[in-house]
């Protein structure tokens, strides 16, 4: 892939996550008070209710590609060398599956009652 | 008349004492020596004397063996850049008068390997430059018929002509930030040149430029410190070049 097509989607999913991320902390803050929101039957409840799940995952998979291709990025200029730039791309995508896989399967467990 | 007023002029023009300032001069030879080191010497100074003056004074009366590059001195040729009190400058173009310092400390610019002294190796910056294709690109020819010459207006002269004042000094690599950790970045200096060829509405190499340039670690590796347009000495803006060539990249420019 190009640079410029990842850094297109590393803007594109900054981009998505504040307003997500907005989106996320307006309900916090408007459906109750914020302490309140991180009881566990509150958290449950939020995972139960599907159009703010799919939210969830979003904000999961903008923030999982963003971060990690910015880790890339950090990693590609603290050190060059054609074996170590391509560890880090293929660490990086690895790691970034992992951890979407570990955040869906816990956003989908909650969603379907698993807990 | 024009006779009086130059008297005038030479009678008001002030002639400064002879004072003296310590240079510091970074030493280091990477054949012998372990580590730089700094050597001072006292070196009078006139309201005129450039650090190229100085540097080289002191090669001439009180240490012949320091190593510095220079030739035009009169910041056309690009080669007397070091690092002068923690800036990168070049030294024909700093007068000491006006850095208004007791101590002048003259370094090798930082983020090339250092020959000797204060000569720094610019091989990677110039292979760095020739990869962005320095020049214009295109099927015909100005000497070649039926064509003549590429007729410019004004404005799209403007669009590139501060660019084409660099002498590839290399100041501004010295001063990125980027490049002091990254060996493989492109650097300013050759990514303002790629912007000045395809800002140059002569040149059809826009495509093959700007693919050279998309790559890890090319232009999108600038932070935009900026600190490239500050020390540059022909007052080219690289940092500008590269954020319009993040445009071309991003579909906002043509």
């Amino acid at each position: 892939m190009r640079e410029s097509t990842i850094m297109k989607i590393h803007y594109a999913t900054a981009l998505g996550a504040v307003v997500l991320v907005a989106v996320h902390v307006l309900f916090r803050i408007t459906m109750g008070s914020f302490s309140g929101s991180l009881e566990y039957e509150q958290v449950l409840a939020n995972y139960k209710f599907v159009p703010y799940a799919v939210m969830l995952e979003l904000i999961l998979v903008l923030l999982s590609v963003h971060g990690f291709n910015g880790l890339r990025v950090i990693l590609l200029e603290l050190k060059q060398g054609r074996s170590y730039e391509k560890a880090v791309t293929y660490g990086c995508i690895a790691g970034m599956t992992c951890l979407v896989a570990f955040g869906s399967r816990t956003i989908l467990m909650a969603s379907m009652g698993m807990t | 008349m024009s006779e009086t007023t130059f008297a005038e002029e030479q009678s008001s023009t002030e002639v400064s004492s002879s004072k003296t300032v310590t240079l510091r001069i970074a030493k280091f030879n990477p054949d012998h020596d372990s580590g730089q080191q700094f050597v001072d010497f006292k070196v009078p100074y006139e309201r005129w004397t450039t650090v190229l003056d100085a540097v080289l004074d002191v090669k001439k009366h009180l240490d012949h063996s320091v190593a510095v590059r220079y030739s035009c001195r009169q910041a056309s040729c690009g080669s007397c850049g070091m690092k002068i009190n923690g800036r990168p400058r070049l030294a024909c173009f700093t007068k000491i008068s006006e850095l208004n310092s007791d101590v002048v400390t003259v370094e090798p610019m930082n983020n090339y390997p250092i020959i000797r002294d204060l000569v720094v190796k610019l091989d990677q910056m110039f292979e760095n430059h020739k990869k962005v294709q320095p020049f214009l690109l295109r099927e015909d020819s100005e000497i070649t018929g039926p064509t003549k010459e590429f007729n410019q207006t004004p404005e799209q002269l403007e669009e590139y002509i501060q660019f084409a004042n660099c002498i590839k000094c290399g100041l501004c690599n010295s001063a990125c930030p980027t490049m002091a950790t990254d060996s493989s970045f492109l650097g300013p200096q050759a990514l303002g040149q790629a912007y000045r060829y395809v800002a140059d509405n002569r040149d059809k190499g826009k495509n093959s430029r700007l693919k050279i340039i998309d790559d890890s670690h090319g232009i999108w590796r600038c932070h935009f410190a900026g600190s490239c347009s500050q020390v540059c000495p022909k007052g080219v803006d690289p940092a500008m070049g590269i954020q319009f060539l993040r445009g071309y990249l991003l579909g906002f420019r043509k």
